[in-house]
């Protein structure tokens, strides 16, 4: 679905493609930064403690979520200014792109770079021989990762244009909004393999978000309504 | 951003129309020229466009005064100016798209080569060029030895570079001509001839000698044409990215470890300093050219569009002939020069065609700068029939082969495999699009080696030592960030 996304919306317009490479960019900065806070984490302790070495996994995906937020605002940023330039510089005053538009384009390079890295090691195992969750392991393993990883790149997509949008409007509850469900999403993956506790509230933490989105994106339910009965 | 901008539609005071396009022009054609080119000409090329730029605006006032107040001159220069560059901005995104999508291609048949067929990944000796083996007991030794074969082959790199100003300056055409047939000779023929092979040998499928002798000759001899001489333009972009993928496939065989990632940083630094320094040798190749008012040698040069020239019948055909440089598709006859057009990247690595593969990447580049200057000298009327959303940018051939070497060495001997191909790829992107940002900031020449490599080699070691155990583990737990 991503790259249905990517496709249809993206791929025409040189300038959002940019972007959305940037984004991609900017995000693997983000996870650059945590691995290196885990990695030191982790050699300056015991490898052989088990629930240490869990913990401080937990401990390491928190600090990378706070990154990617923390990069997403960079992001902002420079994306600001970078609109500042393009409107200066075109013709007829206003920017060829906007903001909601550059916002949408930020959360889906976010998403589809997290996506990928989470994916394609994935993949590209399951090209190969082998049996899923042959030590006792859960059966569904890459059925729950693809879902997983779906629900993640919408999920960054929709938060991409929240927080856009609250950092346009000074709205902080709203990056605060943001900040939380990105923690809420990756904490309930802690409780895996058992699916139900993470699958469930992400798809639903997605749809609430999807509506916020779509509703600060000016969208209404006439349009809804209108766009399915195909007025 | 290096784009050529669009024939300006203002025209603000009659007799300073003709002079617009001129000007424009001369400095979009050379940001554009200088903007990607192999890091060698660039600055050389640039520069010169900014004195031939300021010359005409100093000339416009001196041929214009005659009955025209100076300060409109001035204004109207200065408006040129910022239209210039605001065009070249806006058709920017563009452009770059119109790089990203041949160099993502590259490198997507490089990686998907080193992933499938296993020739290029096994070791089965080293370049002449690089004599001191990498296997050895110690770390330090090691260490010494691909330090000694990047030294050894930077330095074969500058030997050919002088070798090639030297020929340049004494008008030894016929040899240059000769190395850079010869060269794309080899590499069209030969080193396909071995890719099919193994990838036939990968796949097991049975063929026979008498299939592919055709399959060869026809893909040599169409490749020949298309890139000496005329030919569709999507079919010469898909024989140049083959090509540099031939030639980063065979630099990631036959190229050890350390080694190879030490020439990837020394190249990009000696890209930087040939640029950035005054006396390189290219540099004088290119002002030499310039000084002769001749076209240059057929570029390695990826272009993306071609250049039309729509009224091309009362112009003079020097003029046509100059100003459809540009163009892969000449509408008339080609002069000599523009004959050999030889985007050829470089050779492999076997002995003589390392020279060849140096004066290929390295002489035909100082065409475009001459061509452009070329193109400068034409009158206006003979620019005015271009189309601007034709004119396209250009790139080395041998930045493609760089980036793909890169990409293809972390996509076969990274831990991290997938992820640290993509994060290399990302990272190879983002420095195109900030070169060429750059570019159009300072309209000064800068190497596009140097900012996507330092990224490229970045990412790769941080993603591997880095990223790549933190993902694993994440991946075992299933958690997800």
């Amino acid at each position: 679905p991503a790259l249905g996304l990517f496709l249809f919306t993206i791929a025409r317009e040189p300038l959002r493609i940019i972007i959305l490479i940037a984004g991609a960019f900017f995000w693997l900065v983000s996870l650059l930064l945590s691995s290196l806070i885990w990695f030191i984490a982790v050699k300056a302790s015991d490898p052989r403690d088990e629930a240490l070495q869990r913990g401080l996994l937990i401990f390491g995906v928190i600090f990378s979520v706070l990154l990617q937020e923390v990069f997403r605002f960079l992001y902002y940023k420079l994306l600001r200014k970078a609109i500042e330039g393009l409107v200066a510089l075109s013709e007829d005053g206003c920017s060829p792109i906007s903001i909601q538009q550059m916002a949408y384009v930020a959360g889906v390079g976010f998403g589809l770079m997290s996506g990928a890295f989470s994916m394609i090691n994935l993949l590209a195992d399951a090209l190969g021989p082998g049996t899923v969750g042959i030590h006792g392991d859960s059966q569904l393993y890459f059925l729950t990762s693809a879902f997983m990883t779906m629900v993640l790149i919408f999920l960054h997509t929709f938060w991409g244009i929240l927080f856009f949008h609250g950092c346009e409007h000074r709205r902080w509850w709203e990056i605060a909004a943001v900040v939380v469900m990105h923690l809420a999403v990756s904490g309930s993956t802690f409780c895996n393999p058992l699916y139900v506790g993470s699958l469930v509230p992400s798809y639903l933490l997605m749809a609430i978000a999807a509506v916020w989105a779509y509703l600060l994106s000016g969208g209404s339910a006439q349009n809804v309504r209108r766009f399915l009965l195909c007025k | 951003m290096t784009e050529l901008s669009a024939h300006l539609p203002q025209f603000q005071h009659g007799q300073l129309t003709e002079n617009f396009p001129d000007n424009h022009l001369s400095n979009t054609q050379e940001s554009m020229a200088s903007a990607l080119f192999n890091t060698d000409q660039n600055d050389t090329s640039e520069r010169r466009r900014h004195e031939n730029s300021e010359r005409r605006r100093n000339d416009n006032p001196d041929s214009e005064t005659n009955g025209q107040p100076q300060n409109n001159i001035q204004q109207v220069v200065e408006q040129d100016e910022e239209e210039d560059e605001e065009l070249t901005l806006k058709y920017g995104a563009k452009h770059v798209i119109m790089l990203f999508v041949p160099v993502t291609l590259c490198m997507v048949v490089v990686v998907a080569t080193i992933k499938s067929v296993s020739f290029y990944t096994r070791k089965d000796g080293q370049l002449i060029y690089t004599p001191f083996t990498e296997e050895t007991e110690t770390v330090g030794q090691r260490a010494l030895n691909s330090i000694l074969n990047a030294a050894i082959m930077i330095s074969v790199i500058i030997v050919m570079t002088i070798l090639l100003v030297v020929l340049y300056k004494y008008r030894c055409y016929k040899v240059i001509h000769g190395w850079l047939i010869i060269s794309s000779l080899l590499l069209l023929f030969f080193f396909s001839f071995i890719y099919l092979g193994e990838v036939f040998k990968t796949y097991n499928v049975a063929m026979d000698y008498i299939t592919v002798a055709l399959i060869i000759w026809n893909f040599g001899v169409v490749g020949m044409i298309c890139i000496h001489w005329k030919g569709p333009l999507r079919l010469q972009q898909a024989y140049l990215i083959m090509i540099s993928a031939l030639m980063a496939l065979v630099f990631i065989k036959y190229l050890p470890e350390w080694t190879a990632w030490l020439i990837l940083a020394v190249i990009s630094v000696y890209d930087l300093v040939a640029v950035l320094c005054p006396k390189g040798p290219l540099r004088m190749l290119v002002e030499t050219a310039q000084e002769r008012n001749e076209t240059l040698f057929p570029a390695l040069i990826y272009s993306s569009t071609m250049i039309w020239l729509v009224n091309m019948a009362e112009e003079d055909p020097e003029a046509q002939r100059k100003a459809s440089k540009n163009s892969t598709y000449d509408k008339q006859a080609p002069a000599n020069q523009t004959q050999n057009e030889d985007p050829e990247a470089d050779d492999g690595g076997f002995s003589q065609e390392w020279q060849q593969q140096r004066d290929n990447r390295i002489g035909p580049i100082e065409s475009t700068p001459e061509s452009r200057a070329a193109v400068q000298a034409l009158p206006s009327n003979s620019q005015s029939s271009e189309d601007p959303e034709e004119r396209g940018v250009k790139l080395g051939l041998g930045d493609f082969i760089f980036y793909s070497v890169l990409v293809g060495k972390a996509s076969a001997t990274a831990s991290g495999d997938w992820n640290t191909t993509l994060a290399c790829f990302v990272a190879i992107l983002i420095g195109l699009c900030l070169t060429l940002l750059l570019l159009a900031i300072f309209k000064k020449a800068l190497p596009a080696l140097p900012i996507s490599i330092t990224f490229g080699l970045v990412f790769y070691f941080a993603t591997d030592n880095l990223v790549q155990p933190f993902m694993d583990q994440l991946a075992f737990h299933q958690f997800y960030i």
